[in-house]
């Protein structure tokens, strides 16, 4: 699994990456009440807008951590968003992408690097 | 924590907001709104007559707000309205007429208001009355149903409180202004405590474990299902009492009186010349419409605007308030909010979103 500053996380299964928001994203925004997740077929740069995640106390945007068309969407998180504090970096998470370039995925950070980065916060 | 009207606020405790908002309405939360402007407006020469010199005092006040305060019974504390020239809203504020001898008018305006406010009631009491400004002390409120419980285990004078009365009672040694008032639609109070015992009574009140600290967050989720509105948000300077909803503020004697600011256009509203009145919205799909959400109509024209938005914990669905034409108010009316873009079906709804439950005495 790999992470980004904005706190995503991809975990990458042949070429299609998995993403969702990390553990400590999800803490920090608090009880997550409703998740927008984008069209399939949809294609995305790195750093486009991916989902927005609205907690009950804001909407916070979600971005794309590599680039790719999107596969599939958690659309079991319009019924039960809490999954997403209850288990983000499994059945939490919000879409799948069919990658445009597996080197991007290359280029995140790994999870010591995220733990590291955490630490500086 | 935030920054919030100059006081550094915590949005939550380690509970977080969801949990902290069930917990007071299931049972009781405690929260500190020290940063709120209490103060008390006291005659220079009072002549010892406590209902003259309640008349006095309520004849300085009164060409300030659209309330009467004339008419209170002492201990008696009543929500009102500072008004400009235009009729619109300066401040939300309550004003209680003492029930102790020489108390005069206990005053609770809002944190960020509370500047102007208190410059504004100073300069129409000036040379009759003085402001003492009681900001620098603990103002305490706990809500909830189980809040009277817990009171009077501390305080056992406050339960024998009706809503929208205030005492002063003894604590320790120390006068407190409690008040059987609140704004999360709860049964609950307000307590005034001096600095040097402010963290004393918090801590006092946490060690009782049926109550919770409770964050600006859900402070604002409990006032949003109350349809209590938010001044700076759901009301300003533009906003009249009538198209705030507020009718119930301005005071049958004042209106036929017209003796208050902007009296004429808010007699003309009255009348039904209005032009937006605040409603409550279910929004009954999508994401939550927070402030600044457009409100549409069915045939997709902008008709007004959220000014103020989230998740209902107790109903586990978005609720918001907004402005829109009196021809769209009635609740049922089909309306949509947008959303990123995005029209999501809506509905005006009858306020308050959860009832209140106020302490009714018979």
């Amino acid at each position: 699994m790999r992470f980004t500053k904005d706190h995503e996380w991809v975990q990458v299964d042949g070429e299609v990456a998995t993403i969702g928001i990390t553990a400590y994203a999800a803490e920090q925004l608090g009880d997550v009440v409703f998740v927008e997740l984008p069209a399939l077929g949809k294609t995305v740069k790195p750093s486009d807008g991916l989902a927005v995640v609205e907690s009950v106390k804001a909407a916070s945007d979600v971005y794309a951590p590599v680039g790719g068309e999107v596969t599939a969407a958690n659309e079991a998180l319009s019924g039960t968003p809490e999954t997403v504090n209850q288990d983000p970096e499994g059945a939490g998470w919000f879409v799948k992408l069919k990658l445009a370039d597996p080197a991007q995925v290359e280029a995140l950070m790994d999870r010591n690097a995220y733990e590291t980065f955490l630490g500086t916060l | 924590m935030v920054g919030f009207a100059g006081y550094d606020m915590p949005v939550q405790y380690p509970s977080g907001v969801l949990k902290e908002h069930l917990w007071t309405r299931a049972h009781a939360g405690a929260f500190d709104v020290s940063h709120m402007g209490p103060a008390f407006l006291t005659l220079n020469a009072p002549s010892g007559d406590d209902e003259a010199d309640h008349r006095a005092l309520a004849a300085l006040v009164e060409p300030l707000v659209c309330g009467d305060i004339a008419g209170l019974k002492p201990g008696q504390i009543r929500y009102t309205l500072l008004l400009n020239e235009d009729g619109g809203l300066i401040d939300d504020l309550m004003i209680a007429r003492a029930g102790w001898p020489g108390g005069g008018l206990y005053i609770v305006v809002n944190a960020a208001t509370k500047d102007g406010d208190f410059a504004l009631i100073e300069a129409a009491t000036a040379g009759e009355a003085s402001l003492t400004r009681a900001d620098d002390g603990g103002l305490i409120a706990i809500q909830g149903p189980q809040a009277a419980l817990v009171m009077a285990e501390i305080l056992p004078g406050a339960a024998a409180l009706g809503f929208m009365q205030t005492a002063r009672l003894d604590h320790d040694g120390a006068p407190l202004i409690v008040s059987r008032s609140g704004y999360t639609g709860e049964d609950g109070f307000e307590i005034l405590v001096p600095a040097a015992l402010a963290e004393a009574f918090w801590t006092r009140l946490l060690a009782d474990e049926r109550v919770w600290p409770i964050g600006l967050g859900a402070r604002d989720s409990l006032r949003l299902e109350a349809g209590l509105p938010l001044y700076g948000h759901d009301a300003d300077e533009t906003v009249s009492p009538i198209e705030a909803g507020l009718d119930f503020a301005v005071s049958k004697r004042r209106l036929k009186a017209l003796d208050f600011p902007g009296a004429a256009r808010i007699a003309a509203e009255r009348a039904g010349d209005l032009a937006r009145v605040r409603v409550g919205v279910k929004v009954l799909e999508g994401a939550p419409a927070r402030e600044g959400a457009q409100i549409a109509d069915t045939a997709g024209a902008v008709v007004g605007q959220v000014t103020s938005g989230g998740f209902s914990p107790s109903l586990g669905a978005p609720i918001a308030m907004g402005f829109v034409p009196p021809a769209l108010a009635e609740p049922g009316t089909a309306l949509s909010v947008l959303v990123r873009g995005k029209a999501q079906a809506a509905q005006v709804t009858a306020l308050p979103f959860v009832p209140h439950r106020y302490v009714r005495k018979p």
